[in-house]
Formats: C-alpha cells, sequence, structure tokens
C-alpha cells in the first residue's frame, strides 16, 4: 500500500519538477504583467513572421515525412531488397545524430566549397533560406512515421492485404482500401510526433537558416533571439505560443488514438 | 473448371518447398493435399492461386495457361487459416468487396451479399465486425466473401485449422454440403488426414515436396504406394519389413499355427473401437483395433496373454 502511494508520488514529483514547474514558470512570467504586453510581444511582425515560417517549414516536412515514411515502412516490412538492414538502421540515424551536426553537415554540403555549392550559382539558394532549413526540419523529423508504422504493419501481416489480391483487388486499391486502414493510426500518431519535432526544431534549424531575423527566423530561434537581447516577455511569449503548439499535438495525439486501444 | 499443374519447382533460399510436382484436379471435384507440415502442400496451393511464382513449371486453369497471371485476374477464391478477415470491415462490407472491386452494380451487390450471407448462414450478423464472431462464422464470412466473386476454383488453406475440435466437424460437414450445391471445384489443404478423407473425393499425398500418391480415401486406405502414405493415412504396426494395419491384427486366446504369443499392455475405449497396445515375447509392440464385441468376448484386459497374427500385410519393395 504503502509503495504504491510512494511509486505514485514519486512519479508525479518528478514529473512536476522536471516538466510542470518550468513549464508553468514560463505561463507565469509571460502574464506576469497582464495579457496585453504578451499578445503584442507576439503580433509584431517579426513575431508573427517566426510563426509563418515554422507552420510553413511544418506544412511541406510533415507531409514529406508522412509520404516517405508510409512508403518506406511498406518498403523494409514487406519487401526483401539488397541494403534493407542498412536502411533500417540508418533511418534512426536523425534520432542518434545531435541535430547540430545535422546542420553543419547540410552546411558542409551546400556551403561556399561543398558538393553541391554550385546550385547557389544557378540561383537557386538552399543555405540561409527556406530550402535548407526545410530539409534540415525533414532531416531531424525523419524516423517518426516510419517508426511507427513498421510494427503495425508487421502485426498485421499479409494475409488480408493477400485475400485482397485473390479479389481482384489491384496493388494501389490494396493498399488504400486494406493496407491503410489497418495502419491509419499508427499513421496519425506518427504524424503528430513529427509534427512536434518540426515544430519545436532548433539545433539543425539554427546552423543552417543564418538566423536572419524576419526572413529566416523560426518560432524557437525567435526565442533565443529575443532571450539574448533581454526582451524576455517576447522570449515568454513565444514559448508559451510553441508550449500550446505542442499541447494541442499532444491532445491531438490522445483524440486520435483509437477507443480500443486506450 | 479444371486445375493442372506441370512440373512445377519452388525454392525459398536453399529450402526446396516443391520439386517437379504435377498433379490435376478434375472439374468440379473437392480435392484435398495432404501432407505433414513443411511438405509444401501449402506452396502448391500458393503457386495455383498466384500468391507465389514457381522458379519452374506451369499452371494451368482450364486450357488457359495462367503460370504468369497475378492473383487478382486468375478468378480465384482463397480462404485462409487465420481467417484474413477485413478487421475494419463489417461482415457485409467483407463479403462485398470483391464486388465492389469489380465494380458491380449497387442492387447486384445487395443481393448476391445477401444470398451469400443466407448461404453461409451469416444473415444475422450482417452489420458485425469480424472481432465480434466466433472463429467458425469469422471461417464461414471468409468462405462467402471467396464465393462472392464467383471463383472458377475455391482454394482452403487448412481451413479450420485455428478452430476447435468439434466446430472444426461442423464445419466439414457444412463444406461438404456446400460444395454438393455450388460444385465448384474446390482444393482443400489440410495435414489432418481425417478431416481429407471425410471431406475430398479426391486425395494428393505431398511430402518433401514431392507427390506421393493421388487417389480416392479408399484407394489410399487399401493400396497405399508406399510406407509413407501407408503410415500417414492412418495407424500402422510396422514389423520388420512389413505393415500391418491395426485392424488386421487378429487377436485369440488360442494359439493356432502361425500366431504368436504377446501381452496385453493397455486396453483402451473409445465407444464402438477398442484399441489394444501389446507386446509380442520377442519384444515387438503392437496395436491392435478391436470392436467393443470382440473386446468384451476375449475379456481384454491388462496383462492378458494372447495369441496375435497378422490377417493382412503389405510390404512395400523399394
Amino acid at each position: 500500500m504503502i509503495a504504491k502511494y510512494a511509486l505514485r508520488f514519486g512519479a508525479l514529483g518528478y514529473l512536476a519538477f522536471l516538466l510542470l514547474v518550468p513549464v508553468g514558470l514560463v505561463f507565469y512570467r509571460t502574464f506576469e504583467h497582464g495579457f496585453q504586453p504578451a499578445w503584442e510581444a507576439v503580433t509584431n511582425p517579426q513575431a508573427l513572421h517566426a510563426l509563418w515560417l515554422t507552420l510553413l517549414i511544418a506544412a511541406i516536412a510533415v507531409p514529406a515525412n508522412t509520404l516517405f515514411g508510409v512508403t518506406l515502412a511498406i518498403a523494409l516490412v514487406r519487401h526483401r531488397f539488397p541494403g534493407r538492414g542498412l536502411i533500417n538502421a540508418v533511418v534512426d540515424l536523425p534520432l542518434a545524430l545531435s541535430p547540430v551536426v545535422v546542420g553543419l553537415s547540410l552546411y558542409l554540403l551546400y556551403g561556399t566549397g561543398g558538393w553541391l555549392s554550385g546550385l547557389a550559382g544557378h540561383g537557386i539558394k538552399i543555405l540561409f533560406a527556406l530550402p535548407g532549413m526545410t530539409l534540415a526540419t525533414i532531416f531531424v523529423s525523419l524516423p517518426f512515421v516510419v517508426r511507427e508504422v513498421v510494427p503495425v504493419l508487421r502485426e498485421i501481416g499479409t494475409d488480408q492485404e493477400q485475400a485482397a489480391e485473390t479479389l481482384g483487388a489491384a496493388p494501389f486499391t490494396t493498399f488504400r482500401r486494406i493496407t491503410l486502414p489497418a495502419i491509419r493510426w499508427a499513421v496519425c500518431y506518427g504524424v503528430i510526433l513529427t509534427t512536434a519535432r518540426v515544430i519545436g526544431e532548433f539545433g539543425a534549424v539554427s546552423v543552417v537558416s543564418g538566423r536572419i531575423e524576419g526572413k529566416t527566423e523560426t518560432l524557437p530561434l525567435y526565442v533565443q533571439s529575443q532571450f539574448e537581447s533581454f526582451e524576455y516577455t517576447g522570449a515568454f511569449a513565444a514559448s508559451v505560443v510553441l508550449a500550446l503548439i505542442a499541447l494541442a499535438t499532444v491532445l491531438g495525439m490522445r483524440m486520435f488514438r483509437p477507443k480500443e486501444a486506450g | 473448371m479444371g486445375i493442372t499443374v506441370v512440373d512445377v519447382a519452388k525454392k525459398f533460399g536453399d529450402f526446396v518447398a516443391l520439386e517437379n510436382v504435377s498433379v490435376a484436379i478434375p472439374e468440379g471435384s473437392l480435392t484435398a493435399l495432404l501432407g505433414p507440415s513443411g511438405s509444401g502442400k501449402s506452396t502448391l496451393l500458393r503457386v495455383i492461386a498466384g500468391l507465389e511464382d514457381p522458379d519452374r513449371g506451369q499452371v494451368l486453369l482450364g486450357d488457359e495457361d495462367v503460370t504468369h497471371r497475378p492473383a487478382r485476374a486468375r478468378g480465384v477464391g482463397m480462404v485462409f487459416q487465420h481467417y484474413a478477415a477485413f478487421k475494419h470491415m463489417t461482415v457485409w462490407e467483407n463479403v462485398a468487396f470483391g464486388l465492389k472491386v469489380r465494380k458491380r452494380g449497387k442492387d447486384e451487390i445487395q443481393k448476391r451479399v445477401s444470398e451469400l450471407l443466407e448461404l453461409v448462414q451469416l444473415d444475422g450478423l450482417a452489420k458485425r465486425y469480424p472481432a465480434q464472431l466466433s472463429g467458425g462464422q469469422r471461417q464461414r464470412m471468409a468462405l462467402a466473401r471467396a464465393l462472392a466473386v464467383d471463383p472458377e476454383v475455391l482454394l482452403l488453406d487448412e481451413p479450420f485449422g485455428a478452430l476447435d475440435a468439434r466446430v472444426r466437424k461442423e464445419l466439414r460437414a457444412w463444406l461438404r454440403r456446400l460444395h454438393d450445391e455450388v460444385h465448384v471445384t474446390t482444393i482443400i489443404v489440410t495435414h489432418d488426414q481425417e478431416e481429407a478423407m471425410e471431406v475430398a473425393g479426391q486425395i494428393v499425398v505431398v511430402n518433401h515436396g514431392r507427390v506421393e500418391q493421388v487417389g480416392t480415401p479408399r484407394d489410399l486406405y487399401e493400396s497405399p504406394a508406399n510406407e509413407f502414405v501407408m503410415s500417414f493415412i492412418g495407424p500402422v504396426n510396422r514389423i520388420d519389413d512389413t505393415f500391418v494395419r491395426p485392424r488386421d491384427i487378429h487377436v485369440s486366446l488360442e494359439h493356432d499355427g502361425d500366431s504368436t504369443e504377446a501381452m496385453v499392455e493397455r486396453v483402451v475405449h473409445l465407444g464402438f473401437e477398442v484399441r489394444a497396445e501389446l507386446v509380442r515375447d520377442d519384444g515387438q509392440h503392437l496395436l491392435a483395433q478391436l470392436t467393443q464385441e470382440e473386446a468384451q468376448e476375449l475379456e481384454l484386459e491388462r496383462g492378458l496373454i494372447v495369441y496375435v497374427r497378422p490377417s493382412r500385410q503389405t510390404v512395400f519393395t523399394p
């Protein structure tokens, strides 16, 4: 009995100390001087642009990684091909690699003297612009959909797909009518995790963006720049926006979760 | 439509699943592919269905070579051991799937699905999901789904393997009656010789990727082609090079000419049938099958000394 309560309070205390208190403090400091200053801090053009940029990158990176993730998961589970094991391992790389390293590697690839630096000469600007930031974001958020979908695909097996095939369904029909409905919750879950990661990405984007105010500054970068210039209200208010987006994502995840899975 | 398999071979890595298999399935028949697990019987079925590409050989449906035709264009109905129910669809939607894929009219689908659900006795459960059905009901649904598209051949891969003994028996009898009604050429894969003999008109015995024998249940029992078929198709006693069925062991209380002394080790009563485990004085163990009446007359019990003689025996010349 005591052990049960100790465990419960231990877990809650740990969570409160590490998560709730710090995040709560951010909320508190944001609205310390009332709602008005906070509102003004997040509705100035620089902040709005940062928010817009963050959402824009998410709007490209999330669908790209969803499409890629589902395709790769099917390839990994349903097909045998040379290099399959290697790909399976490499998919996890973004989870293991520090985002700063990802940013630096892109910098080396596209920057001055990099293999693909020639692109800049053709008027294609990758670094310090939206393409580079999007690439970096896609890189760091790559594994989530794949990792959610792979175990579910394994579990459902091939019986249903083969049954559909013998009933006359073409491969794409089978995918749309049988496979996709079976993996839909895993895809949703993966999309939500990807979104959360994309919205919050700092390290990799920080390196490749050049952090040009009002141009290549996403919301997390904006928080950092405000903080560095002692604009605490602006930093906290933008943090609150980020926290609210994260909260909405997590709630979305709970809502999307199938009832039977609890 | 008849099915002809010519010289089909299939390997999985180093494992030889099928080795030059040729077999002819007559139109309208109910044929069992019988063999132990790993014998290649399921692979053969999947090659016929188009779910597996053979390394060599041909598959003909009727007169048409369909070896390189994808499963979806072969006009086969397939039922899987673990039902392969579409979990996110209701019973009705499951059965309608093949018709919808074929873009049949709404009224036609409605009519056909209702007919089939009645045929498999699931008419009251159309709105249920597979998770809300018993194993037997799921497999009947899978059968209706396979039959919905009017397949030329019906392929059943261990269809009753995941069900409990009583349901399995019921479904066997039901499948037999269903086949009498719809007459579609049917192949059932099973490792259960009793199931094969009960359901099928023709049995193809498969072992180590080869066809051992093809025949009616009676042919196989009465004149097995080899040792494997003899011992797979029913219990058998092996005495040196000769094989004797347990019911061909004659048991008596009196010694006559060529009979041998044996002691009863164990008596198993299975209703009408009684099985006696015997050990001959030379140490040879024997299984004898008697009727209840015979056993009563002999007052068969553990420790009793009897005299045994094979009344019919088989020797296979290699």
